[in-house]
């Protein structure tokens, strides 16, 4: 056995999970699918006394359809999204993330909930969802907040999720249909976390563009300057030239072969994404 | 120590167990109930060496706790033959040497009939990105993704 001790409860609602939190004498941690957390557990990277597992509230494992929107309970399994088994408002780009995500038995198991949790920089739930303008809900004991993902999101392994509080759904607005997009992940073993990770969408016909690197030492960062350029259609060479000018400016400490990895990451993605 | 009872159906059993919160279901698995044929490799998810059927899906027995599996369904390597009527994967593993040192094949065979559970007839391709949690260091992967087209095949003709 290789965690350190602690009190197990299978919370049977929301309300007993955020109850069961509350109540905790001592260090208190949530389980979804637990496909990180019980390797850092086994690793004793994370200190926890009483573990509250959520697996059996079936609300968190809802999805919700508006027109606007797609909202998909915490408890939805990356293998949810590669089977197509629940609706996708982003014209595949999340079905093709989720099924990138590691290998097969992790995806049965871990959840989109539990991954932006994390925050791991490197996990692909993360900077797609910062790629898709996704908001995160949460409860607790005074009721439920929304934050954006970008203003969920404080650091690497750092949200804004309090001691009392769960994830209870993360909303992920609809992209319209004319919309295009491309992922690159370089990651150097198939299912490894990524060593960077760039999402692009382009809908030329409303004028947007979107372009985010991810996995690097900080949160996903938004790309501006190489978003417009990626919409006034320049060439991929003035494309890397304008990227590297943006990384260069916001990502200071990327040491030179950093700095051409992300480049290159974006600048495919965004290939991908017009071509 | 804080125990735990557990129920759950163990390749077709009934078994009732105790557990502590903190012992994975594949501690559990090896140590309590002596079903060995599950293999523990690098414990964290990446080796596919631990691999089981639990409710239906395929998962890692390490990166799950026992108390977890309560009330569930399992396979272990152990319920995938029938008495001494190898599995069609076993069979063609065995008949196409898909093994070498034989600690990862448990785990490939778990892997892949849950596989041919979900799609009779994968592609090469399918196969390959189906596995890609499975790690094997020396058979080489090719007699391995021959193996499951032979198993698929076989179980396709016996549906018919």
């Amino acid at each position: 056995m290789k965690p350190a001790p602690f009190s197990y409860y299978r919370a049977t609602s929301i309300d007993d999970a955020i109850t069961a939190l509350s109540g905790a004498d001592g260090m208190a941690a949530v389980l979804a699918g637990g496909q990180s957390l019980v390797p850092m557990l086994n690793l004793r990277l994370s200190p926890v006394d009483h573990l509250i597992d959520l697996r059996s509230i079936a609300a968190l494992s809802r999805q919700e359809e508006t027109p606007e929107a797609i909202c998909y309970g915490a408890l939805t399994t990356h293998a949810a999204f590669e089977d197509g088994a629940v609706p996708d408002g982003t014209n595949g780009l999340m079905r093709y993330a989720a099924s990138h995500i590691a290998y097969r038995a992790v995806r049965n198991r871990g959840t989109l909930g539990g991954a932006l949790a994390l925050a791991d920089p490197a996990a692909d739930w993360l900077t797609t969802a910062v790629a898709l303008d996704a908001s995160v809900t949460l409860t607790g004991p005074d009721g439920q907040r929304c934050l954006a993902i970008t203003d969920f999101v404080v650091g690497p392994y750092y949200t804004q999720i309090a001691e009392d509080e769960i994830i209870d759904s993360v909303v992920v607005p609809r992209r319209s249909a004319a919309e295009r997009w491309g992922y690159y992940k370089v990651a150097p073993k198939v299912g490894e976390y990524a060593k960077s990770l760039a999402v692009a969408l382009i809908d030329p016909a409303k004028a947007s563009a979107r372009l985010v690197i991810g996995a690097w030492s900080d949160v996903p960062l938004v790309l501006k300057a190489g978003a417009s350029a990626l919409l006034e259609g320049v060439k991929q060479h003035d494309l890397a030239v304008i990227v590297q000018n943006e990384l260069d400016l916001k990502m200071p400490s990327l040491s030179p072969a950093e700095r051409r990895l992300h480049t290159s990451s974006v600048v495919r993605a965004a290939e991908q994404a017009r071509s | 120590m804080n125990r735990q009872q557990v129920t759950a159906t163990i390749n077709g059993e009934h078994k009732e167990f105790l557990c502590e919160p903190r012992q994975s279901l594949l501690e559990v698995l090896r140590d309590e109930l002596f079903l060995t044929g599950t293999k523990e490799g690098c414990n964290d998810g990446n080796c596919g060496s631990c691999n089981v059927i639990l409710d239906g899906t395929l998962v890692n027995s390490c990166c799950i706790f026992g108390v977890e599996a309560n009330g569930g369904h399992i396979t272990t390597i152990e319920g995938l033959s029938k008495g001494n009527e190898l599995h069609p994967l076993q069979q063609t593993f065995l008949e196409g040497t898909g093994m070498q040192c034989g600690f990862c094949t448990p785990g490939f065979l778990i892997a892949a009939s849950a596989l041919l559970d979900e799609n009779s007839e994968p592609t090469e391709e399918e196969i390959r990105h189906w596995l890609v949690g499975n790690l094997c260091r020396c058979t080489g992967y090719d007699k391995i993704v021959k193996a499951v087209q032979d198993a698929a095949l076989i179980l396709r003709e016996r549906a018919l």
